[in-house]
């Protein structure tokens, strides 16, 4: 007689409950920590005592109506509000523990740890190689092995290397949109940042685009923390690890995505990623 | 979730959309109570005719069964809902399985009836079968009410129901057992009621189902698989 061959699925509980089981924030390590945060615009209080935690190497999408702050908070952590005439902020970010708005804290030096992508593709009237180079050349970098290397290895990284390698000294100016778009983001990339804003990205993308971005962003956040602004919520919904709901300035919840768009906690999020009326 | 909170929608015709689907479930889960109440009543009163009523009536059953996936396919495609939305439409997908579930066992003791009227013998047992079919029909009743005011309370009260079923169901095929010893000339029938009362007792875990998928709907928790005690806890708590 044969011996009885027992089927097994290879799964037990614990792996089948592994699958339920949601990102848990207590086990991140937090990147970026906004403490009590505010801006003004004038008299007009933009971000209203903003309090939350970004953990490393995930992706946190914010998301909100037109007006909510979202974008001004993004572009509050690399500083880019430094440049608006009448802002005026009180509370802290806190990058790696250190206040960014501390008197010694060099802005070109944060910026350089904390790079950011436009909702258009802005890449500079050069050819595809100096447009990746070009971070490394203001530090003084003009070694071409080095600057070979890194260009090969950001454009890998931005998932564009296969598409311009023959072209790499073409102007950046005649690449399709959602190839700009990748090339910015390998000029960012080159410099080494800790983290990666992005402000509405794909928002002038088309579809497939669209897609190669994602994929890029999933695969960018093994090495950079990811923050990401979007108005297309089913793209929050598809890249992002955390969600936090922003209204009028003021952070009404965040959580892990799963809980977002399954069973929000407030019933402004519900009805706002449900597009309700209030 | 609330029930006031389906509509409300900036898109009109997504609230149409969804108020439509809602309708059709409620629709088609009349019929299925209705066939129930027909097929039991038909087995009871051994009238072959209502029997055959419950029978076809399963074709209605199972055409709304597929219109109404047809259409929550739709909305999933093209409104891709989310949160209550999405649930509302995950919970609408499972509970008409359900509900075509319940017609198919209400169609079997259809069947049942209309072979058991042409049978003589003993009808004393009825009576068990009449007090289950009561029983299991409330339950359709109101775990439908349930889904349709979004009530957990009641979907709670329900699930309570069914242990009362599986006592009536024990207690029936006690009953039948003692019948089938005394007289093995009875087998054949009280096989037929056996399977009568089987198919009523699967009806109440139908609907069942049903009052966990309307916790599901209105507070986010997957209760299924769980006891009594934390399907309430998990009802009762925000």
């Amino acid at each position: 007689m044969s011996k009885t061959n027992h089927i097994t699925t290879g799964l037990d509980m614990d792996t089948l409950h592994a699958g339920r089981r949601r990102l848990s924030f207590k086990d991140e390590e937090i990147t970026l920590r906004i403490n009590n945060f505010n801006l003004y615009y004038g008299d007009k209080q933009a971000l209203k005592n903003v309090n939350l935690e970004i953990p490393r190497n995930k992706v946190t999408a914010f998301i909100g109506p037109s007006g909510c702050g979202k974008s001004t908070l993004l572009r509050s952590i690399n500083r880019m509000n430094d440049l608006i005439d009448n802002v005026s902020i009180k509370g802290e970010i806190q990058l790696d523990e250190q206040n960014i708005f501390d008197k010694s804290v060099n802005v070109v030096d944060l910026r350089r740890r904390v790079g950011m992508v436009f909702q258009r593709p802005n890449p500079f009237p050069k050819s595809i190689y100096e447009n990746v180079a070009y971070g490394l050349r203001i530090q003084g970098i003009n070694n071409r092995r080095t600057l070979d290397e890194v260009v090969e290895k950001s454009l890998h990284g931005a998932a564009l290397w296969d598409e311009v390698k023959d072209r790499l000294h073409d102007n950046a100016l005649g690449l399709s949109g959602g190839q700009q778009q990748r090339l910015v983001i390998a000029r960012a990339i080159a410099i080494e940042p800790e983290v990666l804003l992005l402000d509405e990205p794909a928002s002038a993308l088309d579809p497939i685009s669209t897609l190669k971005l994602e994929e890029l962003i999933y695969e960018l956040k093994d090495k950079y923390t990811i923050v990401i602004v979007t108005h297309n919520m089913q793209q929050a919904a598809r890249v992002s690890d955390y969600t936090a709901f922003l209204y009028m300035g003021e952070l009404i919840e965040f959580s892990d995505t799963n809980t977002i768009f399954t069973n929000p906690k407030t019933k402004q999020t519900e009805d706002y990623i449900t597009g309700r009326y209030g | 979730m609330r029930s006031k909170d389906i509509g409300h929608h900036i898109s009109a015709q997504f609230n149409a959309e969804l108020e439509e689907i809602r309708s059709k479930v409620l629709t088609m889960g009349g019929l299925v109570e209705q066939q129930t109440l027909d097929a039991v009543r038909a087995l009871v009163e051994g009238d072959s005719e209502l029997g055959e009523t419950a029978i076809l009536n399963d074709y209605k059953v199972n055409a709304l069964e597929v219109t109404i996936d047809e259409e929550c396919s739709q909305i999933l495609a093209r409104r891709q809902p989310t949160a209550g939305d999405l649930r509302l439409v995950v919970a609408i997908i499972k509970t008409i399985t359900d509900l075509e579930r319940i017609g198919d066992e209400a169609e079997k003791i259809g069947h049942l009836a209309v072979h058991l009227a042409g049978m003589e013998g003993n009808k004393q047992h009825f009576n068990a079968i009449n007090a289950l079919g009561e029983h299991v029909h409330t339950m359709i009743h109101d775990a439908l009410d349930a889904f349709a005011r979004l009530d957990v309370e009641q979907a709670l009260a329900v699930a309570k129901m069914d242990s009362k079923v599986d006592e009536q169901y024990n207690g029936i095929t006690r009953q039948l057992i003692t019948y089938m010893m005394e007289d093995p000339r009875s087998i054949t029938r009280s096989l037929d009621v056996m399977w009568a009362a089987r198919a009523l007792e699967r009806i109440g875990d139908h609907a069942t189902n049903i009052c966990e998928y309307v916790i599901y709907l209105v507070r986010g928790k997957d209760v299924r698989h769980t006891s009594i005690e934390q399907m309430e806890e998990a009802a009762r708590k925000h």
